[in-house]
């Protein structure tokens, strides 16, 4: 057993695992009970199981717990709640972006990396950076307008 | 006077409390055998619900897909959950309505007519009664049959039906709750995988168990019956690592391995068959008129679900209780009996949500692997989730299909004359139709299965699916060759065959302008007289503001194309606008549907709006590789249309809040979409491609033989 300590939106945690190779992923669903990071290929292709580290938009499911000793993670918890949405969900709220929703976590946390770095992002540039999170369904343009409404509502405009 | 016809799944689910009860003031449940696939059915049958029962939409519960007490609607499929499950729905709370309605009456010595209902209360000439649907339930019996008197809303009165509607179920996902079955947890449940078998037939060799232990790094268990193995254990990190080795440690016998020849649509050609004529013969010769004739190929295509597929199930004290995020629990149900030789009764069936699905993916196959592996482990709740590969190579894939349109042209360049001759699997190799579930075909003693049976033409047909020509057009025939042996398992995926179905005739339409010199909407125009199929073609020519006869042939274009879903759904037409160099970018799409009364607008229009992007990425993108075995096993060897590479849409609705009844929209767009890219590449380059996927190679060869 080896122990691994980090913190998940904002709470420290310390995971005893065997297997020190056991991706983040799967220490957030089974070990954490974190759920909102979903499993789509485990091969870091489609973005289903996106989440911030240290502010950096990453796919988790193949990424090693071992090498986030020490380093915050942001999950689709931590965006915000029904009560306290963070301006993203309201916007997909508005927009009724999503159909089955099952890549909307990982969209979530790729859309708010990319509002972090580039407050306001042209259409293009928004779909660029949704390009490595694959939806099936088709909501693909009405989840480009709840980006653009999101940040400009956190540019306050 | 006779007792009116019970929409469908009513006459087949009579009994109202199957459909609508009472349980706590002030809270209504509705049961619908549809169940929830993303496409926002819950929210759509709260919405007629609401308004049928005059309540609030807020009081309505949903509950959907339990094999007990609940309405038996076979698959929630075939853009039909609207237009017969809520009709049936409808008629269900109507009854209901009246039922109570009657009850109150007498109670208040008055009559019927006087009485109405707000929000659950009942009044009488607009005076609050004291009695509401709560008061009076105890007293009402709703295990009665439905009776289909109670009258429908006329559609003035519809307060929810026709207004978008939020739908129930995205808040949910958008917070990251537990909402998808992969994020089930039962007590003591263990993870499995499935050492797949490679085919039907294939035997195990020999496992090196010792090899998969070493890759599991944690404990793991194996569990066999037959050539069914699977392997078990606590922790799903050593499970997935071990299914993952296991490719490659355990051998198989008989294994089949295709080549690339199978899998484009031409190998389907001198295949054995099974032959059908729907319509007059072909005539034999040309009676003095123009003859036209192509050949549209579409290889296999995946569902490619976002997620792989996931199943539950616990055997315990006899009873077998399995979770899947599949279609149609009923059919699962006896397929899982049928296989599992245990008595439907013992067997209850819950749904719960998965990601979309858009057809027969590997759902169905991994709740019969989670349901094998209890019955092998009585007690244990088992929960299997599918690795992305096995969902790839494994799930059943829509059938490749070559179209061949021959015609016969008047003088005045309109066809006389039509024939579709198609070849295809079948479509339909669901469980419930006389299919194996992938774990039946490795268990041991399993009863041989009935020959499987295509879609039937009532049905709105498999891979005859929209072949027929709304068109005016004097003599039409099918000629359907159903391969019955495909070198990939085959079923049902988002329109059946109407995707082929429509390229190919939407794309021969389009070369019979040309021909005749006419420009598409135009030619279009002349040979439709159903004024419903007129009107999408000149709203969607509206919106796109459609020059007739523009000159192509520089790299950009414009098509347009149209087609009725199963010629008995919604009407659709499209136009896409695009450039082509090397690859194609689409620009923009436009869209007119009249799917009759709209539920749920907005909700109608995101179905309409996946459908045109996932038919977009069929077109542009995607084909299942074959090579000594199944190689598209990933997003990179299937790649799907991306963010950067979907086009804006615009998306119209005519007459939404019609009284003509609602038609199924949610494949309606696919067949329009392929042959409006189809066309508006032909108008591009000048040259006709009739082989899909459009890739870049394929542009390229045509772009070479000019």
């Amino acid at each position: 057993m080896k122990t691994f300590d980090f913190s998940v939106n904002g709470k420290p945690v310390s995971v005893a695992l065997h297997n020190e190779d056991t991706p983040l992923l799967d220490v957030l669903r089974n070990e954490l009970g974190l759920m909102g990071t979903r499993f789509g290929c485990g091969l870091e292709q489609c973005g289903c199981c996106m989440v911030l580290i240290d502010g950096a938009p990453e796919k988790c499911c193949a990424r090693p717990v071992s090498i986030i000793t020490g380093k915050n993670v942001t999950t689709v918890e931590g965006l915000g709640t029904p009560d306290a949405p963070h301006p993203l969900q309201q916007a997909f709220l508005d927009e009724q972006a999503g159909q089955c929703g099952y890549c909307l976590s990982g969209i979530l946390i790729s859309a708010k990396a990319l509002l972090a770095a580039n407050p306001s992002p042209t259409r293009a540039q928004i779909a660029l950076a949704l390009d490595g999170n694959i939806c099936r369904c088709g909501s693909h343009n009405r989840i480009l307008r709840a980006v653009e409404k999101a940040a400009a509502v956190m540019r306050g405009a | 006077m006779n007792a009116p016809s019970l929409p469908g799944p009513l006459n087949d689910n009579p009994r109202l409390d199957l459909w609508v009860s009472f349980p706590a003031p002030g809270k209504v449940v509705v049961n619908t055998g549809r169940v929830e696939l993303g496409q926002g059915v819950l929210t759509a049958m709260a919405q007629v619900a609401a308004d049928e029962l005059d309540v609030a939409m807020t009081r309505v519960s949903v509950r959907s897909g339990v094999t007990d007490g609940m309405p038996n609607e076979g698959y929630t499929a075939g853009s039909q959950s609207i237009q017969f499950g809520g009709l049936a729905m409808g008629q269900a709370c109507a009854d209901v309505r009246a039922l109570f309605i009657d009850h109150a009456a007498r109670i208040l010595a008055c009559g019927a007519n006087e009485l109405s209902v707000r929000d659950g209360a009942f009044f009488r000439h607009g005076a609050a009664t004291g009695h509401d649907y709560w008061t009076l339930a105890p007293a009402i019996d709703l295990s009665v049959n439905a009776s289909g008197l109670a009258r429908r809303k006329a559609s003035a009165d519809l307060r929810f039906v026709g207004q978008s509607s939020a739908r129930t179920d995205l808040p949910a996902k958008l917070f990251g709750d537990d909402v998808f079955i992969h994020d089930m947890k039962l007590a003591g449940m263990k993870h499995a995988r499935v050492v797949r078998q490679p085919n039907k037939g294939a035997c195990i060799g020999t496992i090196d168990e010792a090899a998969i232990r070493r890759a599991a790094k944690g404990a793991i268990e194996f569990v066999r019956s037959g050539d069914f193995l699977a392997i078990v254990g606590d922790n799903e990190t050593a499970v997935e690592l071990a299914g993952g080795a296991s490719v490659n440690h355990v051998t198989w016998t008989n294994v089949e391995t295709p080549t690339p020849l199978q899998q484009e649509a031409n190998w389907l050609v001198q295949r054995p068959v099974i032959d059908r004529l729907l319509g007059p013969p072909e005539p034999s010769d040309a009676q003095g008129k123009q003859r036209f004739e192509a050949t549209y190929t579409r290889g296999y295509l995946a569902h490619a679900s976002i997620s792989p597929s996931c199943g539950l199930a616990q055997f315990k004290d006899g009873h077998l209780t399995v979770w899947t995020h599949c279609q149609g629990v009923f059919p699962l149900r006896g397929a899982l009996a049928r296989m599992l030789k245990l008595d439907a009764s013992k067997i209850t069936v819950h749904h719960v949500q998965g990601s979309g699905c858009y057809g027969h993916n590997g759902a169905d196959d991994a709740a019969a692997d989670a349901a094998a592996i209890a019955m092998l482990m009585p007690g244990t709740p088992i929960r299997i989730r599918w690795r992305r590969e096995e969902e790839f190579i494994f799930e059943p894939k829509s059938p490749a299909m070559l179209v061949k349109v021959r015609a016969l042209v008047d003088a005045d360049g309109k066809p006389s004359d039509w024939t579709a001759e198609i070849w295809s699997g079948n479509h339909n190799g669901r469980p419930g139709g006389g299919n194996a579930l992938l774990a039946g075909y490795a268990l041991p003693d399993q009863e041989p299965l009935p020959q499987a049976n295509e879609v039937p033409e009532a049905a709105g047909g498999g891979a005859t699916r929209n072949a027929d020509p709304l068109y005016d057009i004097a003599d039409k025939r099918i000629i359907h060759h159903m391969v019955t042996e495909t070198p990939v398992r085959v079923s049902a995926l988002r329109g059946l065959g109407a995707m082929p179905n429509v390229f190919a005739l939407e794309c021969a339409i389009d070369e019979l302008a040309e021909r005749a010199g006419v420009d598409p909407v135009a030619y279009r125009l002349a040979i439709t007289t159903d004024m419903r199929a007129r009107a999408v073609i000149e709203k969607v020519a509206a919106m796109a503001n459609w020059q007739a006869n523009a000159p192509g042939g520089n790299g950009a274009g414009r098509g347009i194309a149209f087609a009725r879903y199963k010629n008995r759904a919604a009407y659709s037409a499209v136009v896409v606008e695009l450039e082509v160099d090397e690859e194609i970018r689409l620009r923009h799409v436009w869209c007119a549907t009249d799917g009759g009364l709209i539920v749920n607008p907005d909700g109608a229009i995101n179905q309409l709006e996946g459908g045109v992007i996932q038919s977009a990425s069929w077109m542009l993108r995607e084909q299942v590789r074959l090579d000594g075995g199944t190689a598209s096993f990933d997003w990179d060897t299937y790649p799907v249309l991306k963010f950067s590479e979907v086009p804006p849409i615009d998306i119209a609705l005519i007459n939404p809040t019609s009284s003509d009844m609602p038609l199924g929209v949610g494949e309606a767009t696919a067949g329009p979409t392929a042959a409006a890219i189809g066309n508006a590449v032909s108008h591009a380059l000048g040259i006709r491609l009739r082989d899909l996927p459009l890739t870049r190679e394929r542009i390229m060869a045509a772009l070479l033989q000019e």
